[in-house]
């Protein structure tokens, strides 16, 4: 018996006057207690997104030009074919982000636009993940293989998530004040020279500061042996930086207003600020990190409706076109799909489509240390 | 007709009082009682709760010197703000309450303008102005005291300014509403008595207008003590507040049950300065700002 039923029996019991007043009202205020504290509101939207034909996926991504992308060479199409509505989210961080979805039910949220293997992982552990059918997404065939297998390894050979794009945090550095040999010679060191103190910068986010950490005192970010010299390198750098940046938007303000001379950086950020005309170098140095990013599907999710928008999403001109638009090479393979000009342009494009020369985190090894990483992380950052 | 049951009139007050206590229970009590219960679950290593009564989120927080040190540093930057938006605030309030201009009301509009712009907005106005491409640094280049940009943002110092940016108007308007309470014939029978303008403001205008000066005091110190936004954008890498711990904890670490152990300290720590100040000044004070 659904609530509309109950109340319509409720109220024929009181015109018939079988109930007082006052218990009527208590009844409807109990009713009422009760939506409001278990989520009844919310659950109907769940039952909605569930239906087996939806009206609706909700698509959550970063917003921008991304987002603008997105909804001109994706979503239109999606919806005038399928008629159903791509309800367009978005977030500040995947953090953020993770932190939603833990707090909201089964299929309030459908598919994210997320960064690298890691979060991949987190999501998969918090029994978030899904099974996609790789039969409904044709154009995953397109895609990257090496990108696809980081993912399989970790859902045991199926997929979640098709990989979309990927790129670099890497060196940026203004040349007005650093020269390309200077920035060569000293590589990530050059984050804690102490001729810089108070014009560097640095991502306020743990697994960043420890991968270059690791770089800094000339240990692999994948397998680091002392920890204790990592940790070190990272209070040398916080104690010489000016501050951490939270934001693309941040960084770029950072960096064109020349607030801070070196910090690493995004590299579609980078990109966009050369092409605002700002004279930024951007230099990958040995070790440095690449990093992908994924469309994941929630579990609880309508997967046949995801699936179908997944595929329009990896149609070569739609994948081009958000490329172009954020500055991120996509992550269809080079050698199956022509690439445009501007994205072979791209900083940390790969025209072989096997990613060899990127090194990135290690799922496994980093999400062992999350814990223990990210608390202490978060006390040295703040001065300990 | 009233009832003449006694027992009915005895409910009356509760009947009335019925839909506030029923909004504060759902929105305060329940959301508080959540956190609570939150408080003593565990987190596991890969992000998942265990639900239970542990005190280890508890025993972490209240032995742990890094928490306290940051209490201490969020306490100190919340006093150094009341004190400097008491100082600076006391004068336009003053002049405000004290003015003959007839477009008063026009004084007070100004007053509220700023909470027509984003909080955030308005502290991120600071990076233009203190900037090393700012307006202060491109005065002083121009005017020849400085070659090179001077770095005045990101400090203990810029939190400051942008919390005294953002908390003066609601000093500001607790002391108009006691100054402008104040007889004025009390002023004037001081100096009759030959007190001088400043005894007179000493003697009678200050003791008379400390209860709105107080509460002024409380919110900025409350609201300031709570920030977050502040230090994330004004602050360098070491001026982390409280309130930042507990967005680290919640978000960064997905450690919600030490974020909510985190967030009922502050919650604690804040309902006992409210506490202090209602034992010796009373809550009506703020109730006629707002009023």
């Amino acid at each position: 018996m659904d609530t509309t039923k109950r109340y319509e029996r409720l109220l024929e019991r009181y015109r018939n006057g079988d109930l007082e007043r006052r218990t009527f009202l208590g009844l409807l205020g109990a009713a009422a207690v009760t939506a409001g504290v278990t989520g009844l509101p919310v659950s109907k939207l769940t039952r909605h997104a569930m239906a087996a034909k939806p009206d609706q996926v909700r698509f959550d991504g970063w917003g921008g030009v991304v987002s603008e992308a997105f909804r001109e060479h994706a979503f239109k199409a999606y919806t005038a074919k399928t008629g159903i509505e791509v309800v367009d989210g978005t977030f500040g961080g995947a953090d953020e982000y993770i932190s939603r979805v833990k707090a909201s039910q089964p299929g309030e949220f459908n598919i994210a636009h997320l960064s690298g293997v890691f979060d991949y992982v987190r999501y998969h552990n918090l029994e978030l993940s899904s099974e996609l059918n790789e039969d409904n997404i044709p154009n995953l065939k397109n895609v990257i293989t090496a990108l696809q297998d980081v993912l399989r390894n970790v859902t045991g050979g199926t997929l979640s998530a098709v990989p979309y794009d990927y790129g670099t945090t890497s060196l940026a550095y203004n040349r007005k004040y650093i020269s390309d040999d200077e920035m060569k010679e000293k590589g990530a060191k050059l984050l804690i020279d102490p001729a810089y103190k108070g014009k560097i910068g640095g991502w306020g986010e743990w697994k960043t500061r420890i991968w270059y950490g690791a770089l800094q005192t000339d240990q692999n970010p994948n397998a680091i042996e002392d920890m204790d010299a990592v940790w070190d390198a990272i209070r040398e750098h916080r104690d010489l930086a000016l501050k951490y940046w939270a934001s693309g938007a941040e960084l770029m303000s950072l960096l064109a207003e020349e607030e801070i001379y070196v910090t690493e950086g995004w590299s579609g950020r980078i990109k966009a600020l050369q092409d605002e005309g700002h004279d930024i170098g951007y230099y990958d140095p040995p070790g440095g990190l690449g990093w992908q990013e994924c469309l994941f599907v929630l579990k609880g999710s309508p997967m046949e409706a995801c699936e179908e928008l997944l595929n329009f999403m990896l149609e070569p001109e739609v994948a081009i076109a958000v490329a172009e638009g954020q500055n991120y090479p996509p992550a269809l393979d080079p050698t199956k799909v022509k690439l445009s000009d501007k994205v072979a342009a791209l900083p940390a494009f790969d025209p072989t489509g096997t990613l060899s020369g990127l090194n990135f985190f290690d799922p496994p090894y980093w999400n062992s240390n999350e814990a223990e990483w990210s608390k202490t992380f978060g006390r040295v950052q703040k001065g300990y | 007709m009233a009832s003449l049951d006694p027992m009915d009139n005895a409910w009356r007050p509760w009947r009335l009082l019925a839909p506030a206590l029923s909004a504060i229970f759902l929105l305060l009590v329940v959301p508080v009682a959540f956190i609570v219960v939150y408080s003593f679950w565990l987190r596991t290593a890969t992000g998942a709760d265990i639900a239970g009564f542990h005190l280890d989120n508890w025993i972490e927080v209240l032995t742990d010197p890094f928490y306290r040190d940051i209490m201490g540093f969020t306490i100190w930057i919340a006093f150094a703000t009341t004190v400097v938006c008491a100082v600076a605030g006391y004068v336009p309030a003053y002049f405000i309450a004290t003015t003959q201009f007839k477009h008063k009301a026009f004084l007070l509009l100004l007053l509220m303008l700023p909470f027509w712009i984003s909080y955030i907005i308005r502290t991120m106005s600071w990076i233009n102005i203190l900037g090393s491409s700012g307006i202060v640094n491109a005065a002083l280049i121009w005017i020849g005291l400085t070659d090179e940009p001077i770095q005045m943002l990101y400090n203990q110092w810029t939190v400051i300014v942008g919390l005294v940016h953002f908390l003066l108007p609601f000093m500001i308007l607790n002391i108009y509403v006691s100054l402008y309470g104040i007889d004025r014939n009390l002023v004037d029978a001081a100096r009759s008595l030959g007190c001088t303008g400043w005894q007179a403001f000493r003697e009678v205008t200050l003791p008379l207008s400390l209860p709105g000066l107080a509460a002024g005091s409380l919110l900025c110190f409350v609201l300031g003590a709570g920030t977050y936004i502040t230090p994330l954008v004004l602050g360098g890498p070491t001026d982390a507040m409280f309130a930042n711990l507990v967005f680290d904890a919640i978000i960064t670490q997905l450690n919600w049950p030490l974020g909510s152990a985190l967030s009922l300290v502050l919650l604690i720590l804040l309902g006992c300065v409210v506490a202090v100040y209602n034992r010796f000044a009373g809550m009506g004070q703020i109730a006629k700002s707002f009023g």
